[in-house]
């Protein structure tokens, strides 16, 4: 009666399947599709590090070709994890290069990466030939050498935000002499300069480079003459502008960028002076990607920048171009699908800048495909989020971050409750949601009714009680991660909604009232969640009702992680060994 | 909101020990416990809408954290923070030297400013800073700082508090500098020596600091004294 599909069969159709959602669900279907998709599949992806042992990984997926990795929480951005706590790549390299030797891409977020672990790399993987490494640390530029000397067939190596340690320029020179086919290179984080001609030989022998982001130390000089190597370059992010400006190194600038007829994506702009603005206008109208956030350049400058790049499609920026400089885009941008506006002073005070929420405003009504937004101001109005909303239901993304905590509406001094209302309810396909301001639990009663769709959630000083976080546990059904901080609620929602958090691949609580108590219950309760209390504090020593610094729950099917430093508490899943011996550390 | 499916927060099912109070408004432990509940809300913060004319009051014994001061808000990454503060530090060097909008400056001279600014961004900005006792260790930013005061004030403000909140009523102030207290600030420097903090030129001082340590006054007797009539101090080291 079964009608078995022969494996080739099967295999073969599986070739057309590339979503990993997919192929996890064919993956469900019987024993025999779970083999063969197991065996076929070659990108695996995995959201959280210690969801799954590496060792399971490798030896489920022996003919993965790509790796993707994220480890600490994304809070990790804003200094609320400790040093120390834990992401480390070496287990995952370790079992990769044990099992997996045909693997060929490695992909790292927020990841401690050791030269130990980059050696490895380039010496167990015969075909390697993509790293990026986004917000990772624990290597210096040695590591890097070592990939450089040793992966012939490199083709990307990124290096993006992350913390290197620099110990200078050299590895750009351990790149093999003869040609390369490397397409990607960014090393715009590193500190030290690297040699303008080791940099500008590399350039000529590769003729498939297509994208370059140098580091601030490359000069102004040394980019004219990297330009004229790589004219083909389709995404550049300079070195640093700032340069005296003579006469003859403008016209040069100039006319190197105007033959680079790829250019779509074009950032770095380190210390950019206005006077240099203009040799960018050639590419211009070329550009999609255009990252201006470093270019401390105010807003008319900036306007005559952007009316001319009409095909822009993402635009990062700072404050300084203000609500004028936003109304300009609206105008001249019409192809806009993502807007960040990052604050240009560190501190409150120092802020002066005229951006308001009327900045955002134009922007959403003259950007008809405007997706996703990123927003820093200092204060907002529920009319603002109600226009925004009405006017661009089409957001996916939505972070507004205002600076100001508890900052209410100041028009109406009321909290900013029906504006995100206006968010979650209009914007039906919102799928990251940063909600900042004064907000009553109201305001999550609302999300968590209509924002059905929403993965990512991030709050910070927000809501009156555990009513906030119940709401959103029980509402928001697409739910995967949840970060919280300085929000006034803990418990009893969290026991309530135990069962939810198996469904989501974490949640983060950092200066709330969760207690100690409660972690323990909820760890002994959910064996398949890793409960972990970070607090410099042995959480044994304090009343078990007091609360504790930071909690970091999430999914897994490897159990409890034994990398933990001495500040990272995980609660023993057994009640009978008893209280005093709860934490393993 | 009391309603439990999945679990059962009744008595029988907990360890004997453990009596567990969830209710709302959550009951703080006695003693040292009260303050670590505390959260930040709006009262700690300056009022809000208004301009910045009310920092003026802000620094009077229990001054609320302005925003910047609480760690990790405005949400900026590592590298954007270092960048923007460097921004800040080079802004300042032009005011120092009394320059208009559009100064020529010498190639050399603005290459060594743009090479000073750039060797410190991204990560070299930061420094750690460990307290003997404290498992979790704290970064702190140099650039950020102008004089051994700010930093010793930012140092007792990071670690005689919960990270997230200040509570700087109830707690003996650190006195890092003045050799008064039980711990003392001292770093490692770019050679790889631990010196005490304060002896050299605050400029010199963050060119050459690598690390920051507070340690214990008697451990810190191995290093060269600041002052000739150093108060000794009997004690050990608080845990």
């Amino acid at each position: 009666m079964g009608l078995r599909l022969p494996s080739k069969v099967l295999e073969h159709i599986l070739s057309f399947i590339d979503s990993n959602e997919d192929r996890n669900s064919v993956s469900l279907v019987c024993k025999s599709w779970f083999e063969t998709e197991r065996k076929t599949r070659k990108r695996v992806f995995v959201g959280n590090c210690y969801a799954v042992s590496p060792a399971a990984v490798a030896k489920r997926f022996p003919e993965v070709r790509s790796l993707t990795l994220k480890g600490k929480p994304h809070f990790a951005d804003y200094n609320l994890v400790p040093d120390g706590w834990g992401g480390y790549a070496w287990p995952w390299i370790e079992a990769m290069a044990a099992k997996c030797p045909s693997l060929e891409e490695i992909r790292l977020k927020r990841m401690v990466v050791t030269d130990e672990c980059l050696e490895k790399i380039a010496a167990s993987f015969k075909d390697f030939k993509v790293l990026v490494l986004t917000s990772c640390e624990g290597f210096s530029t040695d590591g890097i050498a070592a990939i450089a000397a040793t992966c012939r067939n490199l083709r990307v190596l990124e290096l993006r935000e992350c913390i290197v340690e620099d110990l200078g320029g050299d590895w750009l020179s351990y790149f093999p002499e003869t040609s390369t086919s490397l397409v990607s290179l960014d090393f715009s984080c590193l500190d030290s300069e690297v040699k303008i001609s080791d940099l500008e030989r590399l350039v000529s022998r590769s003729p498939n480079l297509k994208s370059l982001k140098l580091n601030p130390a490359v000069t102004l000089d040394g980019l004219v003459s990297l330009l004229r190597r790589a004219p083909q370059l389709t995404e550049l992010g300079t070195g640093s502008f700032a340069a005296q400006l003579k006469p003859e190194a403008f016209s040069k600038l100039s006319e190197a960028f105007s033959n680079c007829k790829q250019l779509q994506s074009l950032s770095g702009l380190w210390d950019v002076l206005p006077e240099y603005l203009p040799a960018l206008y050639s590419v211009c109208p070329g550009l999609t990607s255009l990252n201006l956030s470093y270019a401390t350049v105010r807003m008319p400058d900036l306007v005559e920048l952007l009316r001319r790049c009409s095909k822009l499609q993402k635009l990062w920026v700072m404050d300084l171009i203000e609500d004028k400089g936003l109304e300009a885009v609206a105008s001249y941008c019409k192809e806009l699908r993502e807007l960040r506006v990052f604050p240009s002073a560190p501190d409150l005070d120092e802020a002066n800048i005229p951006l308001t929420e009327q900045g955002l405003v134009f922007v959403s009504k003259g950007c008809r495909k405007l997706e996703s937004v990123l927003y820093f101001c200092v204060q907002f109005t529920n009319a603002a989020l109600l226009t925004i909303a009405r006017k661009r239901p089409n957001l996916k993304c939505f972070r507004l971050c205002v600076i100001e905590p508890f900052a209410p509406d100041y028009k109406t001094n009321e909290p900013l409750d029906k504006g995100f209302k206006a968010i979650a309810e209009g914007c039906k396909d919102l799928r990251r949601l940063s909600v900042s301001g004064l907000l009553s639990d109201k305001a999550f009663k609302y999300i968590g009714k209509h924002a059905k769709k929403v993965r990512m959630l991030s709050i910070a000083f927000a809501g009156d009680s555990d009513l906030m976080l119940h709401h959103l546990l029980s509402g928001c059904e697409s739910l995967k991660k949840l970060e919280i901080r300085d929000c006034p609620f803990g418990d009893t929602a969290l026991l309530e909604h135990a069962a939810k958090l198996e469904t989501m691949r974490s949640l983060w609580m950092s200066s709330c009232f969760v207690s100690f108590g409660a972690c323990k219950l909820l760890s002994q309760k959910m064996p398949r969640l890793n409960v972990e209390v970070i607090d410099e504090h042995p959480p044994e020593t304090r009343p078990e009702s007091s609360p504790v610094e930071r909690i970091y729950i999430y999914r897994t099917v490897a159990g409890p992680r034994m990398d933990t430093p001495e500040f990272v508490w995980t609660i023993h899943k057994n009640p009978e060994i008893g209280v005093s011996h709860l934490a393993i550390k | 909101m009391r309603g439990v499916s999945e679990l059962e927060v009744g008595k029988s099912n907990l360890p004997a020990e453990s009596e567990l109070e969830l209710g709302l408004g959550l009951s703080l432990g006695g003693g040292a416990w009260k303050e670590r509940g505390r959260i930040l809300t709006a009262k700690d913060f300056p009022s809000v809408g208004s301009k910045r004319s009310a920092e003026s009051s802000s620094h009077q014994g229990a001054s609320p954290p302005r925003s910047s001061q609480v760690v990790g808000w405005p949400p900026i990454g590592l590298h954007r923070m270092n960048s923007l503060v460097n921004n800040q530090a080079m802004k300042a060097a032009r005011a120092e030297e009394g320059d208009g909008e559009k100064k020529v400056v010498k190639n050399d001279e603005l290459k060594d400013v743009s090479m000073k600014v750039n060797a410190k961004v991204q990560g070299l900005g930061f420094v750690k800073v460990n307290m003997d006792g404290v498992g979790i260790g704290r970064k702190v930013d140099m650039r950020a700082h102008s004089s051994y005061e700010n930093l010793a004030q930012t140092l007792e403000e990071m670690f005689f508090g919960m990270t997230g909140t200040t509570c700087r009523e109830k707690v003996k102030p650190l006195r890092l500098l003045d050799g008064s207290s039980d711990f003392v600030l001292t770093y490692e420097d770019k050679e790889g020596d631990w010196m005490l903090v304060g002896d050299v030129p605050w400029r010199m001082f963050i060119n050459s600091v690598k690390r920051l340590r507070i340690m214990g006054t008697s451990e810190a007797s191995g290093l060269a004294p600041r002052r000739q009539e150093q108060k000794d101090r009997q004690r050990n080291n608080p845990v």
